[in-house]
């Protein structure tokens, strides 16, 4: 691309596009999964996996495809984001393949069916999303047109699987749908229907939200107009909650808004308040929803609420499953077993999506952890990147909710599977298993992209001043 | 809009940190006791996943490994003979662990043992599966059949020593069970368990290690080895002064004899026919504080260690002078193992030198190297090679002229010495003795063998019957004519 000139001294300067530093990392990308893969087969039946190399050329056709897109469609895009995505995309299908292989797990089922080639088709359809978004997204400000038909689209969404005969109940959280023999959880898109929601509306509203209120008890209150569809929110997430058992996804969103809400009115006061609503709603939650109740007893004490919990109740399956994940951890040490060789797969019928992370813990270990967090931290840090760097406002919220939304995803799944607060049962985006979670991610990483794109294009060159062009015309 | 952002950034980081640290906390500072921690099934899984080394008995294997093709535990345990091996081999078993040599030699067995480090990375690169090792037995097969099939359907206990090594030949306890039917974790291995778990007569106690028994007469011949040591006889053959009936010191009650003609008896007489006033009264003379340095050389108030742990045998250190008297007939609170009588036999047919028993020979690693040769060591003298020939000479005596004639092998150039014993136990001795039978048999090359043999049951003999002689001392001649025709 040729260097922008006008008439004027200070000509605008390009900012490096980063293009090939990106196809450059997308190889250790497409590099690292496919080695795993070698040697969980190694490990497992020691040869050559005979998948290997469509695996591998099916990775590397889907980052390419990708990378082509965004060399086309966003030059200027973060060149991180993409390698870090396939990367955790690579190394969650190989952790999958690796429980596909365990016999305990198929011997659990009567027919049983890999999970790997599912996901890798999930991937493909999760790329094609990423370029859908690239293809039709020419410019993430159009989004805000869409704020209050996202705000209708991500209710309908997050209501559907209380639908009857559409939701399906499984294993006590109603948070699926069926549709054509596909189960799609309508949460972790309505994650991201409801971020151009929130940027739209608080982009209009923030004036109104940080300066009309009132000062009460050191904090300020706006007016109830204002409050309204906060309430309204915090209230339809609990209702989510309560009747679809899931606690993190209402987690999730609540989070989500309150951070947009601080960083649109820069105001503290919404922290405080967002913490004591959480409160309050959790405290309420905890105390009469006996599903949350058992998963709170499983994290303050799994090994002696193991032997307290009733015999083939909920809590004893809940006790047991923290058990197994901490054992996994545990066994895992520095260095972990190495791929192929833990015995993850005690955890049961979730190893592969809720709890794929303790499958890290104990084949890759403390170092396999940390790693991935590190990758995850990443991708975070380059949305928050993203977000400093846009100059509209609502693409910075924009940025900001959907790189604030992966973190606490991050967080409330890592920090339920390691022990550190209650179990959700979310999953840990681009590592389980499941489709909906893999197509939503890509779609995620694609518009952060799309917004970094933006944000990094040079500025456009300033119009030629005609007040410059008449001081040079100097006619004698 | 940008100083929130950054703080958001900076909450988002330590978000981060925060799964760090517990990551840290659980996978370094706690991964020791979540490893180790009883729920966790992984080590017994690591322990089933590849064909388990075997035991080995007169190089044929006692054990097996079958692969069930269990998700869970991939190989069970199989064992050749297991009623009759169990009190050597122990047992393993995916439910209900691990014990004896099954338990001690794990490592070995799984290949998990940092000895065999070099053995494991060089399967690792030439690609060869992984084996667990061998465990080489001192044990002779022969002599352990000779033990079990002697004991029959009769409870009790053999346990058999090779006196010049130290080598336990066989180790018999009756009645038995089979580890190979718990050695899974399915339901019919529980009911198995469960079922030997209730039996009344206890299968699953090694009573040749585990239990210990009042030994009665055959405890006389250590009260005669510390009457000769500490100067008390000098002549095995010359009257002692003891009279008939013989009153028990700080007691009233005299001293019953079954054998007649106990007045004055030399020791040699005292001990063909068992009289009980000559060794209490030596026992007496001896005193309490050098019996109990005897009993002790022998190896009485420890524990030892074979390598699986037998109990300790015991002779009271604070009982009374009549106290002591009664426990130098092997009454009162003497209390010994199978094992430990063996070791007295043992002691004295080895002239005076105590050998350690043990029976390990060898620990093989899979690729047959021999990763650990145990060596006959010796525990300690309790005699002097001229009072340990004494000894043997009167308890020779005793098969050819006395109690233990039923225990003579009948072969050229092997001489043969016992001792019987008829333990009274139970209140006011009310409960049915225990016949108890110490031997060896001695060439001219050393002796081979010493044996212990206690018989428990009594159902179906008349209580009048039950002696050492009648029906523990075959079940001994039987156990060294096996080791005496194997070495030939």
């Amino acid at each position: 691309m040729s260097v922008v000139t006008n008439t004027t001294t200070i000509g605008a300067i390009e900012a490096p596009s980063r293009r090939n530093t990106e196809l450059w990392l997308l190889g250790f990308a497409v590099a690292i999964p496919v080695f795993a893969y070698l040697n969980v087969g190694l490990a497992i039946d020691g040869k050559m996996p005979p998948g290997m190399l469509g695996y591998g050329a099916g990775l590397a056709l889907l980052a390419g495809v990708a990378h082509l897109v965004v060399r086309k469609f966003a030059p200027y895009a973060d060149p991180l984001l993409l390698p870090l995505a396939t990367l955790l995309n690579g190394l969650g299908l190989v952790l999958i393949w690796r429980l596909d292989q365990s016999p305990r797990i198929i011997a659990r089922y009567d027919t049983f069916t890999p999970d790997a080639p599912k996901q890798m088709m999930y991937s493909a359809i999760g790329v094609a999303m990423f370029v859908g978004v690239m293809l039709l997204l020419k410019d993430h400000r159009v989004l805000q047109r869409y704020t209050y038909i996202s705000m209708a689209a991500a209710l309908v969404l997050l209501l559907l699987p209380l639908v009857p005969g559409l939701g399906a109940d499984v294993f006590g959280a109603k948070i699926w749908i069926n549709i054509g023999g596909f189960s799609i959880q309508p949460g972790e898109f309505a994650k991201l229907v409801l971020a151009v929601f929130f940027s739209g509306y608080l982009m209009v509203k923030r004036d109104a939200l940080a300066l009309a209120s009132r000062r009460f008890m050191g904090l300020y209150l706006p007016r109830g107009r204002d409050l309204g569809p906060i309430l309204t929110i915090w209230a339809v997430s609990l209702l989510i909650l309560v009747f679809e058992n899931d606690l993190g996804t209402s987690l999730l969103f609540f989070g989500m808004f309150v951070i947009m809400l601080y960083v649109a009115t820069e105001r503290t006061s919404w922290v405080v308040m967002g913490l004591l609503m959480s409160t309050a709603g959790a405290v309420v939650v905890g105390s009469t929803a006996s599903h949350v109740q058992s998963r709170v007893a499983a994290w303050l004490d799994p090994f002696g609420c193991l032997k307290t919990a009733p015999e083939g109740s909920n809590m004893a399956a809940a006790c047991d499953q923290m058990t197994q994940v901490l054992m996994s951890f545990g066994s895992g040490g520095i260095l972990g077993t190495g791929l192929g060789q833990g015995n993850s797969d005690l955890i049961g019928f979730a190893a592969n999506s809720d709890f794929i992370f303790a499958t890290v813990g104990e084949e890759l270990g403390l170092a396999g952890v940390m790693a991935f967090l590190l990758l995850y931290g990443l991708i975070i840090e380059r949305g928050v990147r993203t977000a400093l760097a846009a100059r509209d406002p609502f693409g910075k919220l924009l940025a900001m909710g959907l790189s604030g939304a992966f973190a606490l995803q991050i967080f409330v799944v890592a920090g339920g599977v390691m022990g550190l607060i209650p179990l959700t049962g979310m999953t840990m985006p681009f590592l389980a298993y499941g489709g909906s979670s893999v197509i939503a991610n890509w779609a995620l990483i694609g518009v952060l992209i799309r917004i970094s794109d933006t944000a990094r294009r040079p500025a456009p060159a300033p119009a030629p001043s005609p007040d410059a062009e008449m001081t040079q015309v100097v006619r004698p | 809009m940008n100083k929130p952002l950054r703080r958001v950034a900076i909450f988002c980081g330590l978000l981060v940190l925060a799964l760090l640290i517990r990551d840290n906390w659980l996978q370094y500072v706690r991964a020791e006791e979540l490893n180790t921690h009883p729920k966790n099934k992984r080590v017994t899984i690591e322990r089933y996943a590849h064909e388990r080394g075997n035991i080995i008995v007169d190089g044929k294997p006692i054990t097996g490994s079958v692969d069930t093709k269990d998700p869970y535990y991939a190989f069970k345990r199989t064992y050749t003979d297991g009623p009759m091996w169990a009190p050597v081999t122990g047992y393993a078993s995916q439910a209900f662990g691990a014990t004896q040599i099954e338990s001690i030699e794990d490592g070995i067995l799984t290949g998990n043992d940092d000895r065999l480090f070099f053995d494991r990375t060089l399967s690792m690169f030439t690609g060869e599966k992984k084996t667990g090792g061998d465990v080489i037995t001192t044990l002779n097969g022969a002599a352990q059949r000779a033990a079990y099939e002697g004991l029959g359907d009769k409870k009790g206990a053999v346990a058999a020593i090779d006196p010049q090594t130290g080598k336990i030949l066989a180790l018999a306890s009756t009645p038995s069970y089979d580890p190979s039917s718990f050695a899974g974790y399915h339901d019919k291995d529980s009911k198995a368990w469960n079922d030997l778990e209730e039996d009344p007569d206890k299968p699953k106690l090694n009573r040749a290690l585990r239990e210990i028994y009042p030994p009665g007469s055959v405890f006389k011949v250590v009260t005669a080895a510390a009457a000769l040591e500490n100067g008390k006889v000098t002549d095995i053959d010359a009257a002692t002064e003891t009279p008939e009936p013989y009153k028990i010191p700080l007691s009233t009650k005299n001293m019953k004899n079954h054998a007649s003609g106990c007045k004055d008896a030399s020791l040699k007489r005292a001990l063909e026919v068992s009289c009980n006033s000559v060794f209490a009264k030596l026992g007496d003379e001896v005193g309490r504080d050098k019996m109990v340095e005897m009993a002790e050389k022998f190896g009485f108030n420890k524990e030892q260690f074979i390598p699986v742990r037998a109990v300790s045998s015991v002779y009271d250190k604070n009982m009374d002078r009549g106290g002591n008297a009664l426990s130098s007939i092997g009454q009162f609170n003497t209390a010994t193992t199978p094992l430990q009588m063996a070791m007295v036999a043992a002691g004295i047919a080895n002239d005076g030198k105590l050998m350690k028993p043990y029976m390990i020979d060898q620990l093989r690693a899979p690729n047959v190297d021999i990763v650990t040769q145990n060596e006959p060591e010796e525990l300690s003298r309790p005699v002097s090679a001229e009072n340990a020939q004494l000894l043997q000479a009167m308890m020779e005596s005793v098969v050819t002229n006395g109690t233990g004639s039923k225990a003579d092998v009948n072969m050229p150039g092997v001489r043969v010495g016992g001792k019987t014993g008829t333990a009274q136990h139970g209140e006011k001795n009310k409960a049915r003795p225990y016949a108890w039978f110490i031997s060896y048999a001695k060439t001219d090359s050393g002796s081979p063998v010493a044996v212990a043999v206690i018989v428990e049951d009594d159902a179906g003999t008349d209580r009048e019957d039950i002696s050492g002689g009648g029906l523990a001392a075959p079940i001994a001649r039987d156990v060294m004519k096996a080791v005496l025709k194997s070495r030939s």
